[in-house]
């Protein structure tokens, strides 16, 4: 297929369909609702199944339902919404149950705004909801990143059996760009989901249980072991990031989804004042890429970390790091997204000016 | 040689799991009526059950059907996940009167404003067992419980909430009926209810709602046939047993 240009939130509902996505359930929210609006039309098309719920929990909840009963499904919200989501978040991950979830994060706290923002770092990051549990989340940074990384994190969520989050900012949702849906995405090995409960006995199966529940201290801290193993090996082999211009670099951007890329543009103008500058770009927020730390050239001694928030990735870079270089910030919030001249301010000042 | 016949065996819809009620509480009559009738109309293969929060949150355990335990509430909402993808199977929630009336009153409704194909059995014993004994919003004025210890005053509180009733209100609601268990005959009466309200699920005729009176004589401070009797006494009449709500009837009488 060539390329078609589609607008953000309806490009990932269409890579949803076509990773097999086979149920949607979502509530209305700014500034996603082209997704849900998408999937209500070509869901029905296909012959799956498309639900606007009365809520965002009862959305979940379905999405719950629907992971039990072995289909592979999404939903999307925006962070409000997501908030409300957190419960059901919490059962899918302890049930170890496969869905994705798509934020289109806009600004808070509370009702906050509907511009672009990445003030759910944290929110995605630490679980959310409550116990200890993480979701496998993914910042693409471009439309076409996006819909690579959703065909894939069904085979993700399912290898896993966790909830993947596909954390985007508004901007993502909002922008049209070319996208090409035949890009070949990496094919995760899969076992046969017997453990589902689809009411399907007529092969003579035993009865399945899900479940979260576990009265017994010990049995659930063997279960929470389980899962910490789960998370360890997210940790240790799947860490995603991109290295841009790092062998020549003086200072480090680190920066994720739209905010990396309007670092790309910053990096541009530096280097036409003779400043090499380099870019971490964390793909996976969670797990959070320590090794690419462990990458920075030895000149370096700054990095400066850039979000639409008020700094809350700089604690995890601070530990990727282990405070070997001197670790700056800048960030827009409230909506408002960062030009790529503010970020070359920012360098400048940290390397003593152009030379 | 002397000839035996089975005249009564636990239903296959049960597992050996002992259940984990207070002696003398209903819960345990209602689960082996659902078992039966799952059983008896031939269901339990395709049959998938959520547990709720509440005394009965275990019962995963005790139907030996597919089971999904839920959140506090959210049992209608999982139920139309599972069925909206799997419609082949027959969905029975199982809720208390404190999931279902207070914490689950919005997935309830919608679930049944949608009409999904799924059936629900509410369990109202007019009071949280599983905490300890606390209002809810069913539990009769007057009534004392450890967050009413003065009795429930309608003033502060409102009056107890009518769940069956409003639920027949809902257009897309099939079939909505209360019932007891406080004697054989009503036990029947019960089961009876409950498998008319499968096989509308199986005929894929919209949303049905089972309403059973049922005790709590750990957090009602009585015996168990004390229990029984108040129930009689002074929940029936607030609560009064019946078919609310039947559109197979209408649609027939529409034909
Ligand atoms: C979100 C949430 N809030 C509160 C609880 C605590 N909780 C457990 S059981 C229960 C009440 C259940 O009462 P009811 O539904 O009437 O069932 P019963 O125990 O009487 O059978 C509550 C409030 C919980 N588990 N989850
Ligand atoms: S606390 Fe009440 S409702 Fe719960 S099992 Fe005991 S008697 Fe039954």
């Amino acid at each position: 297929m060539a390329k078609v240009l589609m607008k953000g939130n309806e490009a990932m509902a269409l890579a949803a369909i076509k990773a097999g996505c086979e149920a949607f359930y979502g509530y209305p929210i700014t500034p996603q609702n082209e997704l849900p609006e998408y999937m209500s039309k070509h869901m029905h098309e296909n012959d799956r199944v498309f639900v606007q719920s009365e809520s965002e929990v009862a959305a979940i909840n379905m999405v719950y339902g629907a992971a039990a009963a072995g289909a592979r499904v999404l939903t999307s919200s925006s962070s409000p919404g997501i908030a409300l989501k957190q419960e059901g978040i919490s059962y899918i991950a302890g049930s170890e149950l496969p869905a994705v979830i798509i934020n289109v994060m806009r600004g808070g706290p509370g009702l906050g705004g509907i511009q672009p923002s990445q003030g759910d770092y944290k929110q995605i990051t630490r679980g959310g909801g409550n116990g200890d549990y993480y979701l496998y989340s993914l910042a693409p940074e471009s439309l076409q990143e996006a819909v690579d990384l959703i065909k894939e994190s069904f085979d993700i969520a399912d290898y896993f059996r966790n909830p993947v989050m596909i954390a985007v900012d508004g901007l993502i949702g909002q922008m049209m760009e070319p996208v090409d849906f035949d890009h070949d995405v990496p094919k995760w090995t899969l076992e046969p989901k017997t453990w589902a409960a689809d009411g399907n006995r007529s092969n003579g199966r035993e009865k399945n249980i899900v479940n979260s529940l576990y009265l017994d201290p010990l049995v659930l801290e063997q279960h929470n072991l389980k899962l910490k193993a789960k998370y360890d090996e997210m940790k240790r082999d799947h860490q995603r990031y991109e290295m841009i211009n790092m062998d020549k670099a003086e200072v480090v951007i680190c920066a994720f989804g739209s905010t990396s890329r309007i670092a790309r543009t910053s990096v541009e103008i530096l280097k036409e004042n003779g400043i090499e500058c380099g870019i971490i770009r964390p793909i996976t927020i969670f797990p959070f890429p320590t090794k690419a730390f462990e990458e920075i050239p030895q000149k370096v001694q700054d990095i400066l970390v850039v979000e639409m928030n008020t700094g809350q990735m700089v604690d995890d870079v601070r530990l990727a790091d282990q405070f070997r270089h001197n670790v700056h910030f800048y960030g827009r919030v409230g909506g408002v997204v960062p030009e790529a001249e503010e970020i070359v301010e920012q360098v400048m000042n940290i390397v003593g000016g152009a030379k | 040689m002397p000839t035996s016949k089975i005249v009564y065996q636990k239903s296959a819809g049960l597992t050996d799991v002992p259940l984990t009620y207070c002696p003398g509480c209903t819960h345990g009559i209602i689960h082996k009526l659902v078992a039966q009738s799952l059983e008896e109309l031939g269901l339990l293969e395709r049959s998938i059950g959520i547990s709720s929060v509440g005394c009965s949150a275990l019962n995963y355990d005790f139907f030996s059907c597919d089971m999904v335990q839920v959140a506090h509430g959210r049992a209608p909402a999982v139920a139309t996940g599972i069925k909206r993808v799997r419609d082949n199977a027959i969905l029975f929630t199982y809720q208390g009167d404190g999931d279902l009336a207070s914490i689950g009153i919005a997935e309830a409704i919608h679930a049944a404003h949608r009409s999904e194909n799924i059936t629900i059995i509410f369990v109202n014993n007019a009071i949280y067992g599983m905490t300890g004994g606390q209002m809810a919003p069913t539990t009769l004025i007057g009534q004392k419980t450890t967050t009413s210890p003065d009795g429930r005053d309608a003033k502060e509180t409102g009056l107890p909430l009518k769940i069956s009733e409003m639920m027949a209100t809902i257009p897309g609601a099939t079939y909505v009926e209360r019932v007891s268990v406080h004697n054989p005959q009503h036990v029947n009466k019960a089961k009876k209810a409950l498998k008319k309200a499968f096989d509308i699920q199986d005929k894929k005729q919209g949303f049905s709602l089972i309403e059973f009176v049922s005790t709590c004589p750990v957090n009602w401070g009585m015996t168990p046939k004390d229990a029984v009797d108040w129930a009689v006494e002074h929940m029936i009449p607030y609560y009064p047993l019946g078919v609310y709500k039947d559109r197979t009837k209408e649609e027939q009488a529409n034909d």
